[in-house]
């Protein structure tokens, strides 16, 4: 059966994307932010993943709202980053694992989540830049050392799922990939938040006390924020604060106690609260 | 039914709801067409031509041509689609933060910085 190593969690601001491009990961600006990583990368040096299963949100490269998924979840073998119409560099495809894609695709539709399967997926700068602050590298030139599944959440289109159902989502998602029956390594990767807000009058919003609360929750009592509806966390975290959503699936993916191997928080990169958090599953 | 449930207020917030995402369609859509660098070139071309193909109403195509992001979200826009056409203009999100608060970027940067505590 496969082997889940644990969870990392990382903002996912485009600008990121273009301050790699342009190495800037010493620049007094970007220094702090990309501080947070060396010590996860180390980690996960150690725990070998073959596999990286990345719970995002699209943010207008694959999905338009002329159909928009709430859950989709990629089955191609590879995954093409494209032009998101703001110049950050387009990098290589992400392979993809075709075996693990269609076990969880049945395994969940099993388990009652009626999901969306794309057998051909463009994903944007929230799947490839975790990706890139994950595994280093000249990655328009340099082939990934990693494979990926996809797993795409509407933070866009009100409804969103509640906050509960990506808990379900992630414990289902959990248990399909306990049950795979293979050697390979898998992580889980949540992308996005934390608090921020780009649009209206609250633009600029940040949270750091919710934030840090949320981190710690998230470790010990990660279904602390099922008490919240999403309103509430517009509220509490702002109108892109929401995209949390895909930690809170990524960390219930997880069976059975964790450790914490590393966390990180910065304010801010562009105009987000940057967090980072990594999570052992060595029960 | 859309439009008639009483909403939930969040104070300088608009949640992209189903009447905003009716509302905003042909704006949404024009600025997803902006992924590719050949529409982008289109619409620098003549900007009213570009609008009117995408059935942008008087309202929307105003906003666009004073690049009024309060306004574009009032006629349905959605920021993550707006960004497209933001950066069209070079206008990063912190520019666009700037301009919705009404103030200097060096203010809205130093807002941010604020938040540290």
């Amino acid at each position: 059966m496969a082997t889940i190593v644990g969870a990392v969690t990382t903002s996912h601001v485009p600008a990121i994307g273009a301050a790699i491009a342009r190495g800037l990961e010493d620049d007094p600006y970007w220094q702090p932010f990309f501080a947070g990583y060396p010590p996860v990368r180390e980690w996960l040096r150690e725990r070998r993943p073959d596999v990286a299963v990345v719970v995002y949100n699209d943010h207008g490269l694959n999905f338009f709202l002329d159909k928009m998924p709430t859950f989709a979840v990629g089955a191609a073998p590879q995954y093409p980053n494209a032009d998101e119409g703001w110049g950050i560099p387009t990098l290589l495809p992400v392979p993809g694992d075709e075996d693990l894609s269609w076990h969880l695709v049945e395994s969940l539709v099993e388990a009652e989540f009626d999901i969306v399967t794309c057998q051909e997926m463009l994903v944007d700068h929230a799947f490839t830049i975790p990706l890139a602050l994950l595994w280093p590298g000249d990655r328009a030139r340099e082939p990934w050392p990693i494979r990926a599944v996809p797993i795409c959440v509407n933070t866009v289109l009100f409804p969103l799922p509640s906050v509960r159902r990506c808990y379900k989502l992630g414990e289902a998602l959990g248990r399909a990939i306990a049950a795979w029956e293979s050697d390979a390594r898998v992580l889980l990767v949540g992308t996005g938040g934390l608090s921020h807000q780009l649009d209206g009058r609250r633009a600029g919003f940040i949270n750091k006390a919710f934030d840090l609360l949320f981190m710690d929750k998230l470790v010990s009592d990660p279904q602390w924020i099922t008490q919240y509806g999403i309103l509430d966390l517009v509220e509490l975290t702002g109108t892109q604060g929401v995209e949390l959503l895909n930690w809170v699936i990524a960390r219930a993916a997880l069976p059975g106690a964790v450790r914490k191997v590393h966390a990180h928080y910065h304010i801010p990169i562009s105009n987000t609260a940057a967090g980072l958090l990594a999570l052992a599953a060595d029960s | 039914m859309p439009g008639t449930r009483r909403k939930r207020e969040i104070p300088g917030t608009t949640v992209f709801d189903a009447d905003q995402a009716r509302k905003g369609y042909a704006l949404n859509k024009m600025c997803y067409s902006f992924n590719s660098a050949a529409n982008r070139a289109e619409f620098l071309r003549d900007e009213d031509a570009y609008c009117r193909k995408f059935g942008l109403n008087e309202a929307q195509r105003d906003a666009v041509r004073r690049r009024d992001v309060l306004a574009l979200i009032a006629a349905g826009g959605n920021i993550y689609y707006l960004a497209k056409l933001a950066g069209i203009f070079g206008l990063d999100v912190q520019d666009i933060g700037a301009q919705q608060t009404g103030m200097t970027k060096d203010a809205f940067k130093a807002k941010l910085l604020a938040a540290r505590g």
